[in-house]
């Protein structure tokens, strides 16, 4: 593949993974920010071989193929089998901020993630980290802010691997040649990440009848009681 | 070799805790196992004081003063939680099988926080970080009402946030290590490039784990959650999350402050004291205004992890002494503090301090060890917390970081008058109506003797391999 073609190519994968972020904010659905997750770590892993297949990177393909099984199909499996079908099928009726407000919101960090980069690509020398380390601040930027905005237990933990995707995103441009022992130790981690607070999820919705966790508010204050 | 017994073994203790057919068995493995680790890191901390380092894979587990002083305070803890288990669960828990999940549990805990200093490469070490929160999501939540698990989704939702921030700056630190021409991805490795790494880069992936993992560490404003862990997991797990989790992760920070001070225009040793001071501050007042008293030793802990941040902030070797002082001394009292919070939540089943009155009446033990636990985490002579509270104030003024001592010494002494006000009154107070005379659990008094030993001892005598340790750490520290 000619050089400019992969840039472009990865470009384009850059530009789709940046909308599936934003999507995460302003998705009602519980089953569609699942989705939404799906596409997103398909996109992570597509970047990878694009970046590792010009010239040949044996180390980021494997890298690929281990964020291609590990996140679109074992962590959706896992989180299926962790809770109870209801939990899928729930909306986020009420945002905390509006949907409009918050793409706005969203706009708004994706322009600083770009301003935070510009100093740190003064060192790079390929043309993939220019697109990868922005976009990758950017998703880690929108995955906190959707984690505060949102009310619901599943897209919450959604929020947070997408946090770990997109910090991974900018790291298969800027590190490649991390250790596989530790590419593989984090998609174990990402695994474990997945099964802990999809039980959590499944216990708070035993114990309280629903997964909206934004309406435990129990210990807020200091001076209850 | 030992260190890779060391990690082995409470994976092991894990493992048969949860297929155990009785929950006495997997109380049992894990305080076999909890013993055999403190053994382990005894001798590990004795031969790094007299080789310096020990290391058991090149590049991958390995430790020098500071990890074996990490090492050697985690398995004293973890040691003294499993004693602590016992009676606690004998107390609260009747179900077999839950007992034996708490067990699995708290060793994969106890095996991830150990793993955080003996592991020398920093993606493992951010690996294992991670772990940390993961291992111990179903302890803070391990009554499962409605306020433990709001205490657990907070816990996990808000560190984990912070871990992928840190993430992205342990991506860009090794960004920078390559850039300046690669080299093993350990701290030694990092020290060695640190002078070649573009400062931008450091800087910024300085910041991105100073942010990242002081909201594991409770560093304000990042802290909302910790209160709230802390005081609803079982209270023997409390000294392991207060007393040893929070510094573990404070660890990997402190590590970095001389490796970031290497950036130019980025004032590390600053950053670190703001956030430190800040966390001191508003700790000091909000012990000041607690209803409970677990909550008032959580905030105790975000008040000790900010001294000890703003005195790594310093610079100076007898600041990273002051430093390693405080790590120890913190993990040893707070852990003795928790304990005796979770002998007077035994004998009155509140956590109210209005509640809890006359304790010395109802229980002298308990009393007499809340009040000694109180005076201790506040930092009064002849405690070990006052000698290293006093190093780093020494330190700081020989640097002439007047005004951060000045605002350190008014905080701390803020937080000691709130600490004692309310211990004050639940000791001595006048009961409301007349209460029984609670006997403890024996595992529990074990427990309390042996947690309140190194407390009294160390503060009047530090033994020379000890001592030996502490300087050694604080040399990791300068580097």
């Amino acid at each position: 593949m000619p050089h400019a073609l992969g840039s472009s190519l990865n470009a384009l994968v850059g530009g789709l993974f940046l909308l599936t972020s934003f999507a995460m904010v302003a998705t009602r659905q519980v089953r569609g920010c699942l989705r939404m997750f799906i596409y997103q770590s398909i996109l992570l892993a597509s970047s990878a071989f694009i970046i590792g297949v010009h010239p040949v990177y044996w180390h980021l393909i494997a890298v690929g193929m281990i964020n291609l099984l590990t996140k679109p199909i074992l962590i959706p499996w896992i989180l299926r089998r962790a809770m109870p079908g209801r939990i899928f099928t729930r909306r986020e009726v009420s945002l905390t901020i509006n949907a409009t407000t918050s793409l706005l919101i969203a706009l708004g960090l994706t322009v600083l993630s770009y301003f935070i980069a510009r100093p740190l690509l003064v060192t790079a020398h390929t043309n993939f980290a220019t697109v990868n380390l922005p976009i990758g601040i950017a998703g880690l930027l929108l995955g906190g802010y959707t984690l505060a905005v949102r009310r619901e237990a599943v897209p919450q933990l959604l929020a947070l691997l997408t946090m770990e995707n997109s910090a991974f995103y900018a790291g298969i441009a800027i590190a490649p040649n991390l250790p596989i022992i530790s590419e593989l130790a984090v998609a174990f981690d990402a695994l474990v990440l997945a099964f802990v607070v999809g039980l959590l999820t499944k216990l708070i919705h035993e114990r309280t009848g629903h997964t909206e966790v934004a309406r435990l508010t129990d210990l807020k204050e200091e001076a209850k009681q | 070799m030992i260190l890779i017994a060391a990690l082995a073994l409470p994976l092991i203790a894990a493992g048969i805790s949860f297929i155990a057919p009785k929950h006495s068995i997997a109380s049992s493995v894990t305080l076999v196992s909890a013993c055999a680790l403190f053994g382990i890191s005894v001798s590990a901390a004795l031969s790094v004081t007299s080789a310096g380092e020990l290391t058991a894979i090149s590049g991958w587990i390995s430790i020098d003063g500071l990890g074996a002083l990490m090492f050697l305070l985690i398995s004293f803890v973890g040691t003294i939680g499993a004693i602590f288990s016992i009676g606690y669960l004998e107390r609260t828990e009747v179900k077999s099988n839950r007992a034996r999940q708490y067990y699995a549990n708290y060793n994969l805990f106890l095996f991830s926080i150990l793993s955080v200093p003996l592991f020398a490469e920093l993606s493992m070490v951010w690996i294992v970080v991670e772990l940390t929160t993961l291992f111990s999501v179903f302890l803070v939540g391990y009554t499962a009402d409605r306020r433990a698990l709001e205490a657990a989704w907070k816990y996990a939702a808000l560190t984990l946030m912070g871990a992928a921030i840190a993430l992205l700056g342990f991506l860009i630190l090794f960004w920078g290590l390559n850039t300046a021409g690669g080299g093993a991805y350990t701290w030694e490795g990092l020290r060695n490039a640190a002078p070649h790494i573009p400062p931008a880069l450091l800087g910024t992936s300085f910041l991105l784990i100073l942010v990242g993992f002081g909201t594991k560490v409770g560093l304000v404003p990042l802290h909302t959650w910790l209160p709230d862990a802390h005081s609803q997991a079982p209270s023997p797990v409390c000294l392991l999350l207060s007393g040893v989790e929070t510094s573990a992760v404070l660890y990997v920070i402190l590590r970095m402050i001389p490796i970031a001070s290497q950036a130019n225009g980025l004032n590390a040793g600053t950053w670190a004291q703001v956030f430190g001071l800040l966390s001191v501050g508003v700790a000091a007042f909000l012990i000041l205004q607690v209803r409970d008293y677990k909550r008032l030793f959580a905030f105790s802990t975000v008040e000790h992890m900010g001294i000890i941040i703003t005195a790594m902030g310093i610079g100076s070797a007898g600041a990273a002494y002051g430093t390693a002082y405080q790590l120890m001394a913190h993990a040893l009292t707070k852990s003795l503090s928790f304990l005796v919070a979770g002998l007077v939540l035994l004998s009155f089943a509140t956590r109210n301090i209005k509640d809890v009155r006359g304790l010395i009446r109802v229980s002298p033990l308990a009393g007499g060890s809340l009040l000694i636990a109180g005076l201790a985490i506040g930092g009064a002579p002849p405690f070990v917390v006052f000698l290293s509270e006093f190093s780093i104030f020494r330190a700081g003024i020989v640097a002439g970081d007047y005004v951060v001592v000045g605002l350190l010494a008014l905080f701390v002494g803020i937080a000691f008058f709130g600490i004692m006000w309310h211990i004050g009154q639940m000791v001595f107070g006048e009961p409301k109506e007349e209460m029984e005379r609670v006997t403890l659990p024996l595992s529990s008094r074990i427990a309390l003797v042996l947690a309140g030993i190194p407390v009294l001892l160390l503060g009047v005598y530090l033994p020379e391999p000890l001592h030996k340790l502490l300087h050694l750490a604080a040399v990791a520290l300068t580097r």
